[in-house]
C-alpha cells in the first residue's frame, strides 16, 4: 500500500493548475430540486478532460445528486427539477430536444453496487453493443476482449466468457461491470462510490484501473473515503449541505485547504 | 437449584405459542396426506381382480338360489329392519347381521350389476377356479361359466375341452385387432373423408352465397363436385372394407353359463376382456392390476363413463390448460407491465389494481355466464356471421367449445398472473434498470433484455398458481365447452388439427358426471375416486413442471437478491 501511495504523491507534484487544462464537462449555477427541497445549491465547477476529478463530503451533501445529473440520470426520479447550465464540450445536455440516449452513451456510469445483467460474462461485455446494433461476431469479440483487458479482468474470466457473469466475486463484477461500460468508448466514465462494497484488495484492483483508465477517460469518482479521493485523483471537490465549498487540485486541497470546513472534514472533526 | 413449573412460566417461555404453530402445521400435513391417501386408497383398489365366489342357498321365498359375484362392500345391519324389509328371522337371533353389497354382473339377465346378500346366506361360498368374467362392450361384464367356444356357429372347443378358455382368449386376442382396425378405419379414414365432405359442402354453400351458381360459375361447382366424387369413392372402399372387417369379426362366439343355470351365447366381438380371477397367480393379479390400470388411463370410456378409461378427459383437460396459458400468460405480463413500469402510481392505478385483486374473488360460475354471454353468444356469434356464413344455420364458433372455455378460464385466472408478474417486477433492483439505462438503452430495450428476463420466475409462480385453479375448475366449464362424451378429440390428424370450436372432455366435470349423473353410481364410484386422484396427479404433475422451470430460471437470474 504504501509503494502505491508513494507513486500518488509523486505524481501528484508534477500535476497542472485547473486553468491549465482542457475542460470536458461545465457546470454552472447549477441547481436541483427534490419537490421543494433545494438540494443542490447553484454548483458551478469544471471537470478537466483525461483527468480523476473526486467528490467528497459526509452524507446528503449533494455529490451523488450531483454526478447523476452528469448522464441525467435524475430524469427517472418524478419529483426532480433543474436549473442552471450543464455542458458537455460545449453543449448544453439539458437543452431540449437533446437525445438522452446519446448522452448516456458518451458519458458511462458505475453504480456503487455491481450491478451485472442476468446474462454470461460475454454478453454483458457486449451489451451497450448490442443495443446500439452492433451484431458482427468478430468484431464483438475484439471490443469485448479488449475491454475485458482494460478492466484488468481478461486474464481471470477469458476461459469462462459464457458463464453466468453472477458466478464473479463482487469485485470481479464491479471489474466487469465497468468494462462494460468502457466498451461503448464513452468520453466521461462516471463512478459512484465504486468501492463502498468491495473488500480492501477489490479496492486496491479498482484504484489500480482507475489509474489506467485516466488515459483514455475523463474520470469523475464520488468517494466516501478520503484517502481513496487522495489516492486516486487529480482534482477533489468538498461538497456539504447541496454547496461546492471548495474545488482544487488534489494535493493542495488534502494539504493547504482554503477553507476551514474543508480542513475540519478531511482532518477528521466533522463528516 | 429447583425450579417451580408454573402456567404463568410456561406461558412467559412462549412454548404454548410454538405448539400451536406446530400444531396447526401438523393438522394440514395431516389432512393433506389424508385426502390424497383416501382417494389413492379407494381409486386404485378398484383395478385389483377381487375373486368372483361362489354359494348356493335358500333364499326368502324358500326357493334353491346359486349367487356367483364379487364382494364389494360390508356393513353391518339392525335385525329390526332386515325384518321390516320381509326377512323372516329368528327372535332369538343376534341383534345385528353382516351384509354384503356384491357385484354379480349379468345385467342383461337380472337388469342390476349389484344385489345385497347376508353374511348367512352365502356363509358356505366357494371360489371355483374355472368361474370366467367377461367384459363387454355392453351390458356391463358377465360372470359365470365357459361352456363353449364356437366358430361360425359349430363348436370348436366343448364343455369337456379343458384348454377351452385358452381357446377363447386367443379368439379374443383376433377380435380385440380387428376392432382396432375397424376403429382406425371408422374414426381417422372415415373421419378424414367426412371432414372432406363437410369442407366441399359448405365451400359450396358460400359459393351459393357469392350468388354463383353452377351456370355462371361452372368451373368451381366441377371441381368441388369432382372433389366429392373422389371422396365418395374413397368412402366406398373404405365402407367395404369395413363390412369386411365387420364378418370377420362376427365369427366368433362363446356359450357361457349364469349363476341361474341359463346358457347364453355372446358373441366376441362385443367382449373385451376376460379372467378368470380366482386362478389367478400373485403375478398374474399384479399383471392384471397394471393392464387394467392402463386400460383406465388410456383407453375411451364406455357404456355412459362408467366403464372402459378416461384418456379423452385427461387429453381435454391438459389441452384446455395448455391453451389458457398460451392466452393468459402474454395478456396478463403485458397489463402488469403497465401498471408497473409505464402508468404512473396514482390514486387510478391504486384503484385498477384493486380491482384486478378483487376479479380474483369473483365466483366461477359467473365468469362461466359472462363467458356464455359474452364469448359464445356474442363474440363466438359474431365470428359466424363474419366469417362461417355458409356453416349457417348450424354454428362454428357460436357454441360452446375448447376456444371459449380456455378463453373464460384465462380470463379468471388473469388476476393471478398479472399480480405475480408485478410483485416480480417490483423485485428487480432499481440498479439494475439504471445500469442499462446508463449504457445508453432504452426503456423498452432495457424491459425486453433486462428486465423481463429478470421477471419470468415471478411470471412462471402466476402461471403455476393459474394452472393448478385452471385444471381444478369445473363450474364455468359446464357453460362454455365441457361434455359428458365428446365424438373426437380437439386435436387430430385432419386439418386444422387444433379444433378450438370442437367441445371436450375435462376430468372435474368427469368426477361430477360419473359420480352424480351415471345411470349405474354403484359401479362408478370407485372411477370417480380414480378418476379425482388421476386429476390431483395432473395437477401436481403440471405444477412441479412449472415449478422445476421457475427454479431454473430463479437459478438463472438470482439477482443481487441479497
Amino acid at each position: 500500500m504504501s509503494e502505491v501511495d508513494f507513486d500518488v504523491l509523486e505524481r501528484n507534484v508534477q500535476r497542472n493548475k485547473i486553468s491549465e487544462e482542457e475542460i470536458a464537462m461545465q457546470v454552472r449555477d447549477f441547481r436541483l430540486f427534490y419537490g421543494e427541497k433545494e438540494a443542490l445549491k447553484g454548483i458551478n465547477l469544471d471537470i478537466p478532460k483525461n483527468k480523476v476529478t473526486a467528490f467528497i463530503g459526509p452524507s446528503g451533501c449533494g455529490k451523488s445528486t450531483l454526478l447523476r445529473c452528469f448522464n441525467r440520470m435524475n430524469d427517472l426520479v418524478d419529483s426532480v427539477s433543474i436549473k442552471g447550465e450543464m455542458t458537455l464540450y460545449g453543449e448544453d445536455i439539458y437543452r431540449k430536444g437533446l437525445d438522452v440516449v446519446d448522452l448516456r452513451r458518451r458519458v458511462g456510469m458505475v453504480f456503487q453496487k455491481p450491478n451485472p445483467f442476468p446474462k454470461s460474462i460475454y454478453e454483458n461485455v457486449a451489451y451497450g453493443l448490442r443495443i446500439q446494433g452492433m451484431n458482427n461476431r468478430r468484431k464483438l469479440d475484439e471490443i469485448v476482449e479488449r475491454s475485458l483487458k482494460r478492466a484488468a479482468l481478461w486474464d481471470e474470466v477469458k476461459d469462462r466468457l459464457d458463464d453466468n457473469a453472477f458466478g464473479l466475486s463482487g469485485g470481479q463484477q464491479q471489474r466487469l461491470v465497468i468494462a462494460r461500460a468502457v466498451a461503448v468508448e464513452p468520453e466521461v466514465l462516471l463512478l459512484d462510490e465504486p468501492c463502498s462494497a468491495l473488500d480492501p484488495i477489490s479496492t486496491l484492483k479498482i484504484e489500480e484501473l482507475i489509474h489506467e483508465l485516466r488515459e483514455d477517460f475523463t474520470i469523475v469518482i464520488v468517494t466516501h473515503n478520503m484517502q481513496q479521493a487522495a489516492r486516486v485523483s487529480d482534482y477533489t471537490a468538498f461538497m456539504y449541505l447541496g454547496d461546492l465549498i471548495e474545488f482544487d487540485d488534489t494535493d493542495t486541497l488534502f494539504t493547504k485547504p482554503s477553507n476551514k470546513q474543508t480542513e475540519d472534514y478531511i482532518t477528521g472533526r466533522f463528516g | 437449584m429447583s425450579q417451580k413449573p408454573s402456567v404463568k412460566t410456561w406461558f412467559e417461555s412462549g412454548s404454548p405459542w410454538v405448539w400451536l404453530n406446530a400444531g396447526g402445521v401438523a393438522i394440514s400435513v395431516v389432512l393433506v396426506v389424508g385426502l390424497i391417501g383416501l382417494i389413492a386408497a379407494r381409486g386404485l383398489g378398484h383395478f385389483w381382480p377381487a375373486p368372483v365366489f361362489e354359494a348356493s342357498f335358500v333364499n326368502q321365498q324358500g326357493q334353491q338360489e346359486t349367487l356367483i359375484g364379487e364382494i364389494r362392500g360390508s356393513e353391518e345391519i339392525k335385525a329390526q329392519r332386515l325384518r321390516e324389509a320381509g326377512f323372516n328371522l329368528p327372535a332369538d337371533g343376534p341383534e345385528t347381521y353382516t351384509r354384503h353389497q356384491v357385484k354379480t354382473g349379468n345385467r342383461d339377465l337380472v337388469g342390476l350389476d349389484f344385489r345385497f346378500a347376508l353374511e348367512k346366506e352365502i356363509a358356505g361360498r366357494y371360489y371355483p377356479e374355472d368361474i370366467v368374467v367377461l367384459e363387454r362392450t355392453e351390458w356391463g361384464s358377465f360372470y359365470g361359466y365357459l361352456v363353449e367356444v364356437r366358430e361360425n356357429g359349430t363348436v370348436v372347443a366343448g364343455a369337456d375341452d379343458p384348454n377351452r378358455f385358452q381357446v377363447m382368449q386367443e379368439r379374443l386376442e383376433r377380435v380385440l385387432e380387428l376392432r382396432e382396425q375397424s376403429k382406425h378405419i371408422e374414426k381417422v379414414d372415415i373421419g378424414a373423408v367426412n371432414h372432406g365432405l363437410e369442407r366441399i359442402r359448405l365451400k359450396t354453400r358460400g359459393l351459393e352465397l357469392d350468388g354463383k351458381t353452377p351456370e355462371n360459375a361452372p368451373q368451381a361447382f366441377a371441381r368441388l363436385a369432382e372433389q366429392r366424387a373422389e371422396l365418395d369413392a374413397d368412402y366406398k372402399v373404405l365402407e367395404e372394407e369395413l363390412v369386411k372387417l365387420y364378418h370377420q369379426l362376427n365369427r366368433d362366439s362363446v356359450l357361457m353359463r349364469a349363476m341361474d343355470g341359463r346358457e347364453v351365447e355372446i358373441e366376441l366381438s362385443k367382449a373385451v376382456f376376460a379372467f378368470q380371477p380366482n386362478a389367478y397367480s400373485l403375478l398374474g393379479k399384479i399383471g392384471h392390476y397394471f393392464e387394467k390400470m392402463w386400460e383406465f388411463v388410456a383407453d375411451e370410456p364406455r357404456e355412459a363413463n362408467t366403464e372402459g378409461g378416461i384418456f379423452p378427459a385427461i387429453f381435454g383437460t391438459i389441452m384446455m390448460v395448455l391453451v389458457m396459458t398460451v392466452l393468459v400468460t402474454p395478456f396478463g405480463v403485458v397489463a402488469a407491465l403497465y401498471l408497473r413500469e409505464y402508468a404512473s402510481q396514482g390514486t387510478i392505478t391504486r384503484l385498477i389494481r384493486v380491482a384486478v385483486n378483487n376479479l380474483a374473488g369473483v365466483p366461477s360460475i359467473v365468469y362461466g355466464v359472462f363467458g356464455l354471454g359474452f364469448f359464445v353468444y356474442f363474440l363466438g356469434g359474431s365470428i359466424d356471421a363474419l366469417f362461417y356464413p355458409e356453416a349457417a344455420p348450424s354454428p362454428v364458433f357460436g357454441t360452446p367449445g375448447l376456444m371459449w372455455a380456455s378463453l373464460t378460464l384465462a380470463l379468471l385466472t388473469l388476476p393471478v398472473v398479472i399480480v405475480s408478474t408485478e410483485e416480480g417486477l417490483a423485485r428487480i433492483p432499481s440498479a439494475v434498470r439504471e445500469g442499462s439505462l446508463a449504457l445508453g438503452a432504452t426503456r423498452i430495450e432495457t424491459l425486453m433484455r433486462v428486465v423481463i428476463p429478470m421477471a419470468s420466475p415471478g411470471i412462471m409462480t402466476g402461471l403455476i398458481l393459474a394452472v393448478a385453479r385452471a385444471a381444478g375448475e369445473v363450474a364455468p366449464l359446464m357453460l362454455v365447452g365441457v361434455v359428458k362424451l365428446a365424438p373426437s378429440l380437439p386435436l387430430d390428424g385432419n386439418f386444422p388439427f387444433l379444433h378450438l370450436d370442437r367441445k371436450f372432455m375435462h376430468l372435474g366435470f368427469h368426477i361430477y358426471d360419473v359420480g352424480f349423473q351415471s345411470p349405474n353410481v354403484e359401479a362408478a364410484r370407485p372411477l370417480v375416486y380414480a378418476t379425482a386422484f388421476l386429476l390431483v396427479l395432473l395437477i401436481i404433475g403440471l405444477n412441479l413442471a412449472a415449478v422445476s422451470i421457475r427454479n431454473r430460471l430463479r437459478e438463472k437470474y438470482r439477482a443481487m437478491e441479497n
